[in-house]
């Protein structure tokens, strides 16, 4: 299955950093959708539900795709195996805790994945390292048509493609970007960025989407408004405008802290340097703070001797559900904080 | 935040927390959108009565305007219509004051391309590129909304 061979890789999108990557983790595009003659979700049956899930399993499976894809049916999959899904934002948290028949169509380059019967009948995502919007809208697009070829979805003239919610109406689309902004958060900077993202009527949110504390200084920006401008603007405003101003903001205050308070930007650098390379056990939440301070010092080249996608790798594979399926059985807290320690010394030496 | 008056002028106002939730401006730290302040603000706003927004039920689903405010999510795609009253007001409070989509149109579809549907998108566009300080592109912006409307 799909989930075996995830939790051994850090994945293909992850293995080469993509432009701007010291500060752009990742870029993601999704599309909701639903299919004409069906209620939503919300008012569907148990039978409309699997009927649904048939006939979108059928065409994301004949001829939606042109890459080689794998269906997971949510039910047949076990509680590990859908938390390192969300770990690795294949899925949301949302379909996990859904009820019925549900699934999901992963690309095994794990770039795209479609989502059945989540709060629509169909989210479509498509995911990229670095920032490549337009790539990515190119992408998505064309994954839509050729859906939309077999499918006819619910549309309306005026209202554009009809969501579940009414704050996903019209394009249907949410543009996000992960940004690594740790110098921002040490000059108390970013309380500014966030005020200006919402006079921007973005959204700004923590690793794993709605309603999550940002940790490890990743920041997750998206768009609210979905109707009344169209994809490519809202794609255009967050490559040309959004994302280089908050890129430039981030940047002028690392440099600030290099020339400015460099004893104590170094200090910082090291000691989370030190405590990754030594620690015996070590919990989640303190791991992604140093690996975050550790990333910086590797950009601003306070340390050479350590690659970005070393330190992307164990982002993710120091999060629980992978760590549990590398070690190939269910660990307590404890077994984690030791695995997890395990890891990242094992990693950051090289081996 | 700052208004911008059809002649294009920009007005700036500081609003009180309390003011701003009448607004529909929600104080939420994140920015996101709360669809249900937004429905409080919306129905405390007296537009349609109470009484008129109990009575909307779609015929296709059965769902009823006050389940929607509950959940926060719609039954069916019928309820666009059967609620447009209470909705449109909703929808544009959540989107910018947009209630018309200039987006993707599936291909089967023919996409209504009329001088009317280009001067709402690039009004819009005028107000944004103001909003964002892109004063070039708004200046391109009204010049193609001038050639439009002396055409
Ligand atoms: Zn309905």
């Amino acid at each position: 299955m799909i989930t075996d061979q995830l939790a051994k890789s850090a994945g293909q999108w992850l293995a080469t950093p993509g432009p701007l990557s010291e500060i752009v983790i990742s870029s993601r595009i999704r599309l909701a959708r639903n299919v004409a003659g069906y209620p939503f979700l919300s008012r569907a049956s148990d039978d409309q539900r699997r009927e649904l899930a048939d006939r979108l399993r059928v065409h994301l499976d004949a001829r939606a795709t042109n890459g080689q894809w794998e269906y997971l049916d949510l039910d047949q999959v076990d509680d590990l195996d859908r938390q390192m899904l969300v770990e690795r934002h294949l899925i949301s948290r949302q379909l996990v805790d859904a009820k019925g028949t549900r699934g999901v169509a992963i690309a095994t380059d794990e770039s795209t994945s479609v989502m059945v019967n989540e709060e629509d009948h169909l989210r479509i995502q498509v995911l990229r390292t670095g920032l490549q919007l337009d790539e990515i809208w190119h992408q998505i697009n064309s994954i839509d048509d050729r859906i939309e070829d077999h499918i006819e979805y619910a549309f309306h003239s005026r209202y554009g493609y009809l969501t579940a919610c009414p704050t996903n109406v019209g394009t249907g689309i949410r543009v996000s970007v992960m940004l690594h902004l740790p110098a921002l958060k040490l000059t108390g900077e970013i309380e500014r960025v966030f005020r200006a993202a919402k006079d921007m009527h973005l959204a700004v949110r923590g690793l794993y989407g709605e309603g999550t504390e940002a940790t490890g200084d990743l920041f997750q920006i998206s768009n609210q408004v979905t109707l009344g401008r169209s994809e490519e603007e809202i794609v255009n405003e967050f490559k040309s405008l959004v994302i280089p101003r908050i890129i430039d903001y981030e940047n002028l205050a690392r440099q600030c802290l290099v020339k400015e308070r460099p004893l104590q930007l170094d200090d910082r650098v090291w000691r989370s340097y030190g405590i990754l390379k030594n620690a015996r056990t070590i919990s989640s939440e303190e791991t992604m703070l140093h690996l975050s301070h550790l990333r910086m010092g590797v950009h601003l080249n306070r340390i050479k001797d350590i690659e970005l996608r070393t330190l992307n790798e164990l982002f993710l594979v120091t999060q629980p559900a992978h760590l549990q399926k590398i070690h190939g059985e269910r660990l307590t807290g404890e077994q984690r904080s030791s695995a997890r320690a395990d890891i990242i010394r094992a990693k950051l030496s090289g081996r | 935040m700052t208004d911008i008056s059809p002649q294009g002028e920009k007005r700036e106002r500081h609003l009180c927390e309390e003011c701003a939730q009448k607004e529909g401006i929600t104080p939420n730290p994140q920015g996101a959108v709360n669809l249900s302040q937004m429905l409080t603000a919306f129905i405390g706003g007296g537009k349609v009565t109470a009484q008129q927004i109990a009575e909307l039920r779609c015929s296709k689903c059965k769902l009823t305007f006050v389940e929607f405010r509950n959940s926060g999510l719609l039954g069916c795609p019928c309820d666009y219509d059967a609620f447009e009253k209470a909705l449109v007001p909703l929808i544009e409070r959540a989107h910018q004051g947009a209630n018309q989509h200039v987006g993707k149109f599936p291909r089967k579809q023919e996409k209504p391309r009329t001088a009317e549907s280009d001067l709402i998108r690039l009004r819009r566009a005028l107000v944004r590129a103001v909003d964002n300080e892109q004063y070039e592109e708004a200046a391109r912006i009204r010049d193609r909304i001038q050639k439009i409307e002396s055409a």
